[in-house]
C-alpha cells in the first residue's frame, strides 16, 4: 500500500510534465512552424478591395471555419440558423427533441421567414436552411440553399447572376476525399468574394 | 440517404477491419515485451517510480495499483480545478469551478467517461485542459489498456498466478502506443484545420458589422488523445461539432477511425496472446455485426426525418443539430461509432436524434460499453460476456463450460453475474431514484417522454463510461456563461460522479478477480465434446446473450423514452 503511493505518486508528477506540459507545448511549438495559418484559426483579413467603407485592410474579419451571422443584410448568402447567433466563444446545443412542439413551431416560422426572403414555394426550402446547424457556427450551407440564394443576392446586388453561380461554385468545399462528409458552400468566403468582385 | 452515406460507411469497415491485425500485432509485441526500442527511456523511469520490471503482481496486488493510482488522480484534477486563479496558461483569466461540478468533472475524467457538466471554453483554463484534463485522458487510457492486458494475461496463464506488473503495463501503453499516435495525429489534425495555440480569444467585428469572439487553445493536443482513448470530453461544449475540433470530412473520418483502433486493435491482441488468432476475430466480428446494425438503424431513422420537421412540411431528413460538412450520414456514422465505443465524442446533438435514430445510442450503451466499448475496459466486458455465453453454452449441451481449456466454474459464473448486471442495476436505479423525486427537475430541458430520455441517459452514459448525452439534461447553471456566479445542481452532479466511479471501478475489479482464478487453473485439451468458441455458431450465442441481458433489463425504459417518440407523431 506504501510502496504503491509512493510510485503513484511519482508517477503523476512524472506523467503530468510529460503529458500535461511537454506534449502538448512541443505539438504547439511544431504547429506553430509547421502550420501557422491553420493553428491560429483559419483567420481571414479584409483585403485592401473590400476595405472600402472605413475598414483597415488586413483587419482580422474572421475565421473560414466559423459561420457568422447575415440576417438582415439581404446582399449577402445567410448562414444556417444558430441556437447561439453564431457565436462562437461560448457554444452549446439547441437540444429541443424530436418531437418538441417548440421545434415545430421554430420550423415553421424559419420556414415562412424563407418563403419571404427568396420567393420559393414551401415544399422547395432545404433542410439546412431551416435547421439549426449542431455547432452553432456551421461554416457551411447546402449546394441547394446556395443555389436558391444566389438569385436573391445577384438582385440584391444587381450582378450577373451566373457570375454569382460561378463564385458559389468557386467556393464550394467537395466531399473529403471526393467521399467523406458532404459538401458545402463556405458563406463567409463566398460573401468576402462577392464584396471583392462588387467593388472593382 | 445517399450512396456517399452508404460508401463512407463500407469504407470506415473496411479500414478498421485492415488495422486491427496491424494494431493488434504491434499492441502483443508492446506487452510481450518484444517491442522494445523505448528501453533507454523505460529503464530510469522504473527506477525512478522504485518499481521492478521483473516482478509479478497478484491480481489483488495489480488491483491495489490500479485504485491507490487513480485515487490519487482524482484527487490531483480535482484539485488543479479548484484553483483555476492561479494557473498559468489563463489567458481568460476563468476563475475556479465549484464543488460539486469539479468532483463530477474529476470522476468523469479519472474514469474515461469525459461526461461534461462543465463548458470547455467557457470554464477551462489551457493549463486545467492540459495538465489536468488531457493528462487524464491518457492515464485513464492506459489504465484500461493495463487492466486488459492483465486479464488477458489470466485468461492465457498456463501456470502460476501472476497477472504481470502494473506500472510496466501502464507506461508501455503511454510510452509505445498513446504517446506517438497522439503527436503525429495532433499535427495531421493542425493540417487540416484543428487548432493549436495558447493565445488569449480573438475578438473582431465581423463581415455583417457584428462582433464576434474566437475562442482559442491548445486543441489539437487534446482531441487526438480524446478520440484514441476513448475519452470523449470536448475542449468546447459542442465537442467535435465544433469546426475547430472537426473542420472537414476527413478529419471526421480521422477521428472516427481513431475512436475505434485500438478497441478493436485489442480483440487482435487477444488472439495472439492467448494463442488463437481465429479467437480473436470471433470477438470481432460478434462487435462488428452489433455495431453494423447500430449504424444502419441510426442511418435509416434520421434520414426518415423527425415528426416536428414532417409536420412542419421540411423535406430532406432530420438536419438539427448536425453540421452541413458531415451531413446525415456521416453525423449517424460518428453517433453510432462514440457509443459502441465508451468515447462519447459527439459530432452532432443527441437531443435532436429522431426517436429511434437516439435508441441506437442507448441500445449501444446499454450492453455495457462492450460492443468494441473503451480502450481495454471493452474488451475485458465482452469477457465477461463471453464466459456467460460459453456457461449458457454449457447448458444447453449439458457439459461443464470451458472456454481456452480452462474451466469456467462456479466462482468466475458469480463473478460475471455481479459484473454484468451491476452496472444495469446502477443505471436503473439512480434513474427511478431521481425520476421520483423532485431533484431531477431542475436538470431536465425537454417536456414529456424526451425528459425521460434525458435523465434516462445521463445515468446510462455516466455508469457505463461512455460521457455522450442528450445535453438537455444539465448539471450546471451558469447565469454569466462562465464560472463567475455559477452553481452546481449538487444532487446531479455527485448522483453522476458516484455513478461513474462505481461503473469503472466495480467491473474493472470483477474482471481482475475473473482474470485471477482462471490463471491459476490447468488447461485442459480440447476433445470431440468440447464446445467450439470460434465459430459463426459461437459468435451467434455471445451476440444473443448480451441482447437478452440488455434487453431484458432495459427495455421498459426504451419504451418510455425513445420509443413512444419513435411510433408517434404526437408533439410535447
Amino acid at each position: 500500500m506504501r510502496n504503491d503511493l509512493i510510485s503513484s505518486a511519482l508517477a503523476v508528477v512524472v506523467f503530468t510534465l510529460l503529458l500535461g506540459l511537454a506534449y502538448p507545448l512541443v505539438v504547439t511549438g511544431l504547429a506553430q512552424v509547421a502550420f501557422p495559418n491553420e493553428a491560429g484559426g483559419s483567420q481571414l483579413t479584409r483585403s485592401a478591395s473590400s476595405a472600402a467603407r472605413g475598414e483597415r485592410a488586413g483587419e482580422v474579419v474572421g475565421s473560414r471555419l466559423i459561420g457568422q451571422d447575415f440576417r438582415g443584410r439581404p446582399r449577402y448568402f445567410q448562414s444556417r440558423p444558430s441556437a447561439t447567433r453564431h457565436r462562437a466563444d461560448a457554444t452549446f446545443f439547441n437540444n429541443l427533441g424530436p418531437n418538441s412542439r417548440a421545434l415545430k413551431d421554430r420550423f415553421d416560422a424559419n420556414v415562412a421567414r424563407y418563403v419571404r426572403r427568396e420567393g420559393v414555394p414551401a415544399s422547395r426550402v432545404p433542410a439546412d436552411a431551416v435547421q439549426f446547424s449542431a455547432s452553432g457556427v456551421d461554416p457551411h450551407i447546402s449546394e441547394d440553399n446556395a443555389a436558391i440564394q444566389a438569385r436573391r443576392v445577384a438582385r440584391v446586388r444587381g450582378a450577373d447572376l451566373p457570375r454569382v453561380r460561378a463564385l458559389v461554385a468557386e467556393h464550394t468545399d467537395g466531399r473529403g476525399l471526393g467521399v467523406l462528409g458532404e459538401p458545402g458552400v463556405n458563406v463567409l468566403e463566398l460573401n468576402l468574394a462577392l464584396d471583392q468582385a462588387g467593388s472593382r | 440517404m445517399s450512396a456517399s452515406g452508404w460508401i463512407e460507411i463500407a469504407i470506415y469497415v473496411a479500414v478498421l477491419t485492415a488495422l486491427t491485425p496491424v494494431i493488434g500485432g504491434y499492441l502483443a509485441g508492446v506487452f510481450e515485451g518484444r517491442v522494445a526500442f523505448l528501453g533507454a527511456v523505460e529503464r530510469p523511469l522504473y527506477r525512478l517510480l522504485r518499481v521492478d520490471p521483473q516482478g509479478g503482481q497478484s491480481w489483488r496486488a495489480y488491483a491495489r495499483t490500479v485504485l491507490v493510482f487513480s485515487a490519487l488522480c482524482f484527487v490531483v484534477l480535482y484539485a488543479i480545478l479548484r484553483t483555476q486563479t492561479i494557473h498559468p496558461f489563463n489567458p481568460q483569466e476563468m476563475s475556479s469551478g465549484t464543488w460539486d461540478v469539479s468532483f463530477n468533472t474529476a470522476a468523469s475524467f479519472v474514469t474515461n467517461t469525459n461526461w461534461q457538466f462543465y463548458g470547455g471554453e467557457t470554464t477551462m483554463t489551457y493549463f486545467s485542459q492540459m495538465a489536468g484534463l488531457a493528462v487524464q485522458n491518457f492515464v485513464s487510457a492506459g489504465v484500461g489498456i493495463a487492466v486488459l492486458i492483465a486479464v488477458i494475461r489470466g485468461f492465457a496463464a498456463r501456470s502460476g498466478s501472476s497477472l504481470g506488473v502494473f506500472w510496466v503495463d501502464f507506461t508501455r501503453a503511454i510510452l509505445y502506443v498513446l504517446l506517438p499516435i497522439s503527436i503525429v495525429g495532433a499535427l495531421f489534425l493542425v493540417s487540416q484545420g484543428v487548432i493549436q495555440n495558447l493565445s488569449a480569444y480573438a475578438s473582431f467585428s465581423t463581415l455583417a458589422g457584428g462582433e464576434q469572439t474566437l475562442a482559442l487553445g491548445p486543441v489539437a493536443s487534446q482531441e487526438i488523445i480524446k478520440v484514441l482513448g476513448t475519452n470523449g470530453g470536448g475542449f468546447f461544449n459542442v465537442n467535435a461539432a465544433m469546426p475547430f475540433e472537426n473542420p472537414s470530412g476527413v478529419t471526421n473520418f480521422f477521428l472516427m477511425l481513431m475512436i475505434l483502433l485500438i478497441p478493436a486493435g485489442l480483440t487482435a491482441t487477444f488472439g495472439r496472446m492467448v494463442g488463437s488468432r481465429r479467437q480473436g476475430w470471433t470477438l470481432y466480428v460478434a462487435m462488428l455485426l452489433m455495431f453494423s446494425v447500430a449504424v444502419a438503424v441510426v442511418y435509416v431513422a434520421e434520414a426518415n426525418g423527425s415528426p416536428a420537421q414532417q409536420l412542419a412540411g421540411i423535406e430532406g431528413g432530420n438536419l438539427e443539430g448536425k453540421e452541413t460538412r458531415f451531413g446525415i450520414g456521416s453525423s449517424a456514422l460518428f453517433s453510432a461509432i462514440t457509443t459502441v465505443a465508451s468515447s462519447g465524442a459527439v459530432n452532432a446533438a443527441f437531443d435532436s436524434l429522431t426517436g429511434i435514430g437516439g435508441l441506437v445510442p442507448m441500445a449501444s450503451l446499454s450492453t455495457g460499453e462492450v460492443i468494441f466499448g473503451g480502450v481495454g475496459s471493452g474488451l475485458y466486458g465482452m469477457l465477461l460476456f463471453v464466459l456467460l455465453a460459453v456457461f449458457l453454452g454449457g447448458l444447453m449441451v449439458g457439459r461443464t463450460p470451458e472456454f481456452l481449456g480452462k474451466k469456467i466454474e462456479q466462482r468466475e459464473i458469480k463473478l460475471v453475474a455481479i459484473g454484468t448486471l451491476a452496472v444495469p442495476f446502477l443505471v436503473l436505479a439512480c434513474t427511478a431514484f431521481v425520476i421520483g423525486t423532485p431533484i431531477n427537475a431542475p436538470s431536465v430541458y425537454n417536456p414529456g417522454p424526451q425528459g425521460f430520455s434525458e435523465t434516462f441517459y445521463a445515468y446510462l452514459s455516466q455508469a457505463n463510461n461512455n460521457g455522450s448525452a442528450f445535453a438537455g439534461f444539465t448539471g450546471y447553471s451558469q447565469p454569466n456563461g462562465t464560472n463567475e456566479g455559477a452553481s452546481g445542481i449538487s444532487w446531479a452532479d455527485g448522483l453522476g460522479g458516484v455513478a461513474m466511479l462505481l461503473g469503472r471501478f466495480g467491473p474493472l475489479l470483477v474482471a481482475l478477480a475473473v482474470a485471477g482464478s482462471l490463471a491459476g487453473k490447468r488447461v485442459s485439451p480440447a476433445g470431440p465434446g468440447t464446445m467450439r468458441t470460434d465459430t459463426g455458431t459461437f459468435v451467434t450465442l455471445l451476440v444473443a446473450a448480451i441482447g437478452l441481458v440488455a434487453l431484458l433489463t432495459f427495455v421498459p425504459a426504451f419504451l418510455l423514452g425513445p420509443v413512444v417518440q419513435g411510433l408517434s407523431d404526437q408533439l410535447f
